[in-house]
């Protein structure tokens, strides 16, 4: 397979904050690869620089096999970008933003209009089309971003924080779309803090940490670095707690943990839902009764906290404000 | 659909330049169109100014004469002098628009498209010269209202509209190297204008050099304005007070030339500055 992004040794400083401190990592072609990590980790720089935007103090960077510092014309004729803001003009239409985009990309006048309207139907945004986008919803403004992002037919995508700020079923309705154009073949760099999101979308996900990869890989070889399933059991009678605890040593793969403050026993486990029907028939059998039993896989969130000693929600405060100041020069 | 067909090698051709601009300008142009209050505010400025000075202090503000004839020289005088101003004003016209898309991500989704990043620019400065020739022309008539009349060839009043021209489209590439430095439309709306105000003050735009305290009149002598302003009024066949008719020093002689000189270095200067910022302008004004 061909390698759609190659990043090696990339490191990037501003003034003293060192953004990024030498990452390596490559996505292979038709794959979504997710670039996770907390506020400040350096999801943006990376991006950035991908897309010709920033220039990298040191390392490398190619997309398709081009570099990005030395062909950045060349880069931009394969690549899309969504950014952490939607991208295009407040006073004009929906469609005036991408014929406007289209011509920009070259495409003649006819071209351009045709592209716009089949972006428009598929993202869902034809009847809106001639509304002026200041009267679009964050949804339909995201979705638009996306579709300006991709006139030029890129083969490389970059979504930074696709779905920041949007509502659940907005959020679905964006990894729907997504999901479409990976299956058409398109190579996308996704950023996000959702673990989910990776989860749901990403083959593989590199983890970054104060401008370093602390992981990559499979969501599978992510989570297997925390441990696998465990079936998580609540008795209804706190007594039970050790009895329940002794009564499922058989199905345990490890060390069986209890938490007496939720009356739950944790048991990893490696047979996946068959251990759940074995549970309940040993506790049955010691007539132990159930309030609740679950399977439960480890999330990115999971492999986020025991890579980091921290959940990826959790910043520290000052750059918390700091990212606070800096949003606010933007808006 | 394959994702390699348009993956096309990048050959940035002259037609592309142009095409590019003109794409942009169209989008700038639209947006005047959609927010038709900003062109009316741009164009209200310097009509209150005319309708200020030759009917509030005209009367104060004498040339050579004095009476009624003298007031309506000032008129003559001041005209001219008001579209000096109106085109220095030209900065802020676009300082606004830059940082407004450098602050809201339009800008890196023009940088990271294959087009030539002079076009970008170039597009937006020729939107806002059209919205500058649109105020002139109104300017015009409002002098012509109040008395102001062109004296001169119309080959010279040809050339007179043509250096407001060119003195605005390099202002709005000082405008745009501004806004590319600035952290929010806020600060930019304040740090386009702030420069202007003391510049055509300190210029023949309202008085005569004459009347100036001596220390200020070599600076007025030289400043680009009151080349414009002299410029235009040589052009236009207006009158020209004493002080600037009678020495014989340089920017009086060659006005015309030195506007003209004025204006091109400018563009020189900051059009190519202005581009270089583009390149590296980066979201909230933090230099990348
Ligand atoms: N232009 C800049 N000037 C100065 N510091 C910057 C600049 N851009 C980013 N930084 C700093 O570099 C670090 C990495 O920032 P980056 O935007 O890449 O993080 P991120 O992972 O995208 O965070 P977020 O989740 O908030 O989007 C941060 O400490 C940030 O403050
Ligand atoms: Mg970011």
């Amino acid at each position: 397979m061909t390698l759609a992004i190659e990043v090696s040794g990339l490191q990037k400083s501003f003034g003293e904050v060192q953004a990024l401190r030498g990452i390596d990592f490559t996505v292979e072609q038709g794959t979504v690869v997710g670039l996770l990590g907390p506020n400040g980790s350096g999801k943006t720089t990376t991006v950035r620089i991908l897309a010709t935007l920033l220039k990298a103090d040191s390392g490398i960077a190619k997309v398709s096999g081009i570099d990005v510092n030395s062909s950045p014309d060349q880069v931009r004729t394969m690549i899309g970008l969504t950014g952490q803001y939607a991208a295009v003009d407040e006073y004009l239409t929906g469609r005036e933003n991408l014929q406007l985009f289209g011509q920009l990309f070259h495409l003649s006048k006819k071209q351009s209009a045709q592209r716009a309207d089949e972006l428009l139907t598929r993202f869902d945004l034809a009847d809106a089309a001639d509304r002026g986008i200041k009267g679009y919803s964050g949804g339909m403004r995201r979705r638009l971003d996306l579709a300006a992002s991709l006139i030029g037919r890129p083969s490389v995508l970059f979504l930074d924080e696709p779905t920041t700020g949007l509502d659940p079923r907005s959020r679905l309705g964006m990894w729907e779309v997504i999901e479409s154009l990976v299956a058409q073949g398109t190579t996308v760099l996704l950023t996000t803090q959702y673990l989910e999101e990776a989860d749901q979308l990403a083959s593989r996900s590199v983890v970054l940490d104060h401008g370093s990869v602390i992981a990559q890989g499979t969501s599978d070889e992510l989570k297997s670095q925390v441990g696998g399933d465990r079936v998580e059991v609540v008795v209804e009678v706190p007594s039970q707690l050790s009895q329940a605890k002794d009564a499922l040593v058989s199905i345990a793969s490890g060390e069986i943990n209890t938490n007496d403050a939720e009356h739950k026993v944790i048991v990893p486990t490696s047979g996946g839902s068959r251990s759940v029907v074995e549970a309940v028939r040993l506790l049955d059998e010691a007539k132990i009764s159930i309030a609740d039993i679950a399977l439960r896989r480890p999330t990115l969130d999971d492999v986020f906290l025991s890579l980091t000693g921290r959940s990826a929600e959790e910043e520290k405060p000052e750059v918390k404000a700091k990212q606070r100041s800096r949003r606010g020069a933007r808006a | 659909m394959t994702t390699s067909e348009t993956a096309t090698k990048y050959r940035p051709t002259l037609g592309w330049l142009i095409n590019d601009t003109i794409a942009v300008a169209k989008r700038h142009i639209l947006k005047i169109t959609r927010v038709p209050e900003s062109l009316f505010f741009a164009l209200i400025q310097p009509v209150m100014f005319v309708l200020l000075f030759a009917f509030v202090f005209g009367g104060a503000i004498t040339l050579n004469g004095n009476g009624a004839s003298a007031a309506a020289d000032y008129r003559e005088y001041l005209i001219p002098g008001i579209f000096a101003q109106t085109v220095m004003f030209a900065v802020a016209s676009i300082t606004v628009g830059i940082t407004e898309d450098a602050n809201r991500g339009i800008m890196d989704r023009f940088r990271s498209l294959p087009m030539r990043p002079g076009a970008v620019l170039g597009g937006h400065t020729l939107a806002s010269l059209f919205q500058n020739i649109l105020v002139l022309i109104i300017l015009s008539i409002t002098g012509l209202l109040v008395g102001w009349r062109i004296r001169s060839s119309v080959a010279d009043a040809l050339l007179g509209y043509l250096l407001l021209a060119t003195f605005a489209y390099a202002m709005t590439w000082i405008g745009a190297w501004i806004g590319l430095h600035m952290p929010s439309p806020e600060v930019a709306g304040t740090a386009g204008l702030a420069w202007i105000f003391p510049l055509t003050f300190a210029s023949n735009v309202f008085t005569p050099i004459a009347t100036m305290p001596s220390w200020l009149q070599p600076i007025a002598l030289w400043n680009p304005v009151s080349c414009l302003a002299l410029a235009c009024r040589k052009l236009f066949g207006n009158p020209i007070p004493v002080f600037e008719n009678s020495g014989h020093s340089f920017p009086e002689v060659h006005a015309v030339q030195m506007a003209f000189a004025y204006a091109l270095i400018f563009l020189a200067i900051f059009a190519p500055l202005a581009v270089r910022a583009f390149k590296t302008r980066n979201v909230g004004g933090l230099k990348a």
